[in-house]
């Protein structure tokens, strides 16, 4: 039932980056917005500290926008997904280690 | 509201980088010792729809976006500490894969969404469920938290700002916690919906034990 459950769960999840993520709405978000107005957005856009492979979700060899948009948030969902995963099994191996 | 590096000045960003490493810390410690088995699929698929949902800009009043950040329906689902376990993770890939957020103010951000959302949001969410016997309060409480808890984690986002001489908090505050009133209508509704979901197709999930 849980296998289940995980399954539409993620493929819910890639859905949403499928089928709406292209059409999000590029408008800034609140902090951009206030910071335009307000006017010190300049503040955040020197060199980032380190380079992400995929800023701004979108992977910049690929020209289409809303392809390059979809293949990025995919990959995270699938990052994310078995990352926190990882992290839960982690926690339970020590758990049980901790009873022993 | 992922901050991003610049914003925030060294003192208040190496403050707020501690109390959320110490934070998510206890988060873990508390995690690992209540975390059953069946709690660990939950964990990633809700993080997995967490990380889609906030690619979804919605528009709002005058060129302005906002998007789901989910630390109240997280912690709903999974309890304070799970919660703010889950929300850490996908903040960190944000930053770290995505460019979404700085690195340097990692912590303020982790702070003021996976903690003030899922911890300090878990507790809001209890304390004004409190009064209701029925199903209502679950709904009414998720959209109550999940609105309050943006606008929050907006006003300490100004106040942070102010505090590193950034921009003046009496034009700050207004404007972020203004825009984030109507952001946080629409955090509110899609952790209800989410909820009604879960509690159709999964009543069982609703009441796995909190951690």
């Amino acid at each position: 039932m849980m296998k289940k459950f995980i399954i539409i769960g993620l493929i819910v999840s890639a859905a949403l980056v499928l089928l709406i993520a292209p059409f999000a709405s590029s408008w800034p978000d609140g902090l951009e917005r206030v910071a335009i107005n307000l006017g010190f957005i300049e503040k955040g856009e020197g060199l980032p500290v380190l380079r992400s492979p995929m800023p701004d979700y979108m992977l910049n060899f690929i020209k289409n926008e809303g392809l390059s948009t979809v293949l990025a948030g995919l990959t995270g969902v699938m990052v994310i997904f078995f990352l926190v995963c990882l992290i839960g099994l982690l926690l339970k191996r020590r758990q049980n280690m901790e009873k022993n | 509201m992922h901050i991003p590096d610049g914003f925030l000045d060294p003192k208040t960003w190496i403050t707020l980088d501690a109390v959320a490493t110490g934070t998510v810390g206890l988060s873990v410690y508390k995690t690992s010792r209540k975390l059953r088995e069946k709690m660990i699929p939950l964990m990633g698929v809700l993080a997995a729809f967490i990380f889609a949902a906030q690619m979804l800009n919605f528009p709002v009043a005058g060129g302005t976006s906002g998007h789901f950040v989910g630390g109240v329906l997280a912690s709903i689902l999974l309890g304070p500490f799970a919660g703010t376990l889950v929300m850490t993770v996908v903040i960190i890939v944000q930053a770290l894969l995505f460019q979404d957020g700085g690195i340097a103010v990692l912590g303020a951000n982790v702070f003021n969404m996976a903690i003030v959302g899922s911890l300090l949001g878990y507790y809001i969410f209890r304390a004004i469920k409190l009064p209701f016997k029925s199903d209502r309060g679950l709904y009414i409480s998720a959209f109550v938290t999940s609105w309050l808890v943006v606008v929050i984690s907006s006003s300490l986002v100004a106040i942070q700002l102010a505090i590193s001489k950034t921009v003046a908090l009496a034009v700050a505050l207004p404007a972020m916690s203004g825009v984030h009133a109507l952001i946080g209508i629409g955090e509110a509704l899609i952790t209800v919906g989410v909820i009604a979901l879960v509690k159709k197709v999964r009543p069982d999930l609703m009441s796995i034990e909190k951690v």
